[in-house]
């Protein structure tokens, strides 16, 4: 029965006498992508750290398939000024590579010039990237990404969203992924999990969207800059299995 | 060979240096500067207990040097105060036990500037060997958890999320600061030890571009300032620690003059051509 990665059963995290998360159940299979979306403060990052067991959880259980390779883009890592660091060092930060398989995973996500560039002087989305490099050179097979296209320019983010799509058909590892936007990340998506300190809804993308607690949460009228992605992502499959172009790129 | 003091002091600095060359990075890194500091306060109350009981002195240097350590560690996970106030916190209170336990025990009389500065120059045979077999194992034991530590330096969460554990890594680390503290209190003085750690890292700092060269780099800085320094007190006849700490403080200087681009560029032109 467990062929899962990463199984959380109604999981929970209590800090200073308040849930920051509760009641949170969810499985992320081999070659799958999970969403998590969900407000500010809605327990979007302490479920995903539950899931890589970097916090236990207070209520529930959490089981990680053992002997995984587990690799983790956190939202936020700050580069102290003491520390010499160049890209290629912290792509061997947890494990050392070959030079030919940093220069594959620096490829994939556009910065193969940087290699041997000072961590410190990258900008914000070409640290986001270099983040998502060393996650993808562990080639692993449970990738966690927090918000990873935060700072990366509008067509980097479809690029770069994009590219998550072809590691997992490439290496076929299970994806939980935490954005802020469905509507961009939603053709990559096959469950969504809509959080705001409990799962408000969950599913797929489709029937999530219509959901009274997600347009109560996010709101029914869909930003008309966001529109166009939607239009340009949300494809139909037509009886066959083939995509519907008719829609697109007009 | 080893009859000779002036060739003890130089067996003694030099594995001292090559020591607290690369721990010194990590104290840097992870900004623990004020650590050795408050291991050396904790020293005085080592010092009272191993007279008061007469006791070994390395040992119980080192033991409360170790519970010392185990205080931070346990502190760092219960509350959420940065680390230097925690530093503080200790480095005063462990002092004021000691000399309130000194004060009880009044027949006790300790050598403060002995403590302080120690004597390179008067350390034997056995010292040497405890500074080179204790260092080897500390920089044996260093590059085995270099992994762990440095990612867990870097980003603990990432680190521990996938698959190391750094919080072994930095406990064995501690433990480590506090056994070169240790061995090296009663030999070089607790200013000798803190200045070697902290100083050489800083200098190497300003030229080095990758983790591991700034590690080699600090030993190097090191090794050179006790060579340099213990041969200046010689011939000036300074006391021999402060001398080694004012040449390193003197490396450190020169460090930041713009040595690193002048190399880089050179290097560019014969790219280009």
């Amino acid at each position: 029965m467990n062929n899962y990665l990463v199984e959380l059963n109604n999981c929970g995290v209590l800090r200073n006498h308040k849930w920051l998360v509760r009641g949170v159940s969810l499985k992320v299979s081999q070659g799958e992508i999970v969403t998590l979306i969900g407000p500010n403060g809605s327990g979007k990052s302490t479920t995903a750290k539950m899931s890589l067991d970097i916090l236990k959880p207070d209520e529930g259980t959490n089981n990680i398939k053992k002997g995984i390779r587990i690799s983790y883009v956190p939202q936020k890592i700050s580069i102290d000024w003491s520390l010499p660091l160049r890209a290629i060092d912290f792509v061997n930060l947890v494990k050392k590579h070959k030079t030919s398989e940093i220069n594959d995973a620096l490829s994939i996500t556009g910065i193969k010039h940087l290699i041997y560039e000072d961590v410190r002087n990258l900008s914000g989305g070409e640290f986001q990237r270099l983040l998502m490099a060393r996650a993808i050179a562990k080639e692993p097979h449970f990738l966690v990404l927090d918000e990873p296209v935060q700072g990366v320019d509008y067509p980097g983010e479809i690029a770069l969203y994009k590219t998550i799509q072809e590691i997992v058909k490439k290496i076929n590892c299970g994806i939980l992924l935490i954005s802020h936007n469905l509507h961009v990340v939603m053709s990559q998506t096959d469950y969504v999990i809509c959080l705001n300190g409990h799962v408000c809804c969950s599913g797929a993308p489709n029937t999530v969207i219509k959901e009274p607690e997600y347009i109560k949460l996010f709101g029914k009228n869909i930003d008309p800059t966001l529109a166009f992605y939607q239009h340009d992502h949300d494809h139909e499959h037509l009886p066959d299995g083939s995509i519907d172009d008719s829609g697109r790129d007009s | 060979m080893f009859d000779d003091f002036i060739v003890r002091a130089f067996a003694a600095g030099i594995g001292l240096a090559l020591v607290t060359g690369p721990l010194g990075c990590f104290i840097v890194w992870r900004r623990l500067s004020y650590f050795g500091d408050t291991i050396a306060h904790s020293a005085l109350l080592g010092v009272t207990i191993a007279y008061a009981m007469n006791f070994n002195l390395i040992i119980a240097v080192f033991v409360v040097s170790c519970l010392l350590a185990i205080s931070l560690l346990f502190l760092q996970r219960r509350t959420s105060l940065p680390d230097d106030a925690l530093l503080g916190l200790l480095a005063h209170s462990v002092l004021a036990i000691g000399l309130v336990l000194l004060g009880i025990l009044s027949f006790i009389r300790i050598d403060l500037m002995g403590l302080l500065f120690g004597d390179i120059l008067s350390v034997n045979f056995t010292d040497v060997l405890f500074v080179w077999i204790g260092g080897g194992v500390v920089l044996t034991t260093l590059i085995l958890i270099w992994r762990p530590l440095f990612a867990g330096t870097v980003n603990l969460e990432l680190a521990k999320a996938e698959g190391l554990n750094p919080d072994l890594a930095t406990t064995i680390f501690t433990l480590l600061i506090a056994s070169v503290i240790a061995i090296s209190i009663k030999i070089v003085g607790i200013l000798l030890i803190t200045g070697l750690l902290i100083i050489p890292a800083a200098a190497s700092r300003n030229l080095s571009s990758t983790p591991i060269q700034m590690a080699i780099i600090s030993s190097i800085i090191g090794v050179c300032s006790v060579v340099i320094g213990l041969q200046t007190s010689m011939i000036w006849n300074t006391s021999t620690g402060p001398t080694i700490l004012v040449i390193t403080l003197g490396v450190f200087i020169i460090t930041l003059l713009p040595l690193k681009k002048l190399l880089i560029s050179k290097k560019k032109i014969r790219i280009v051509r």
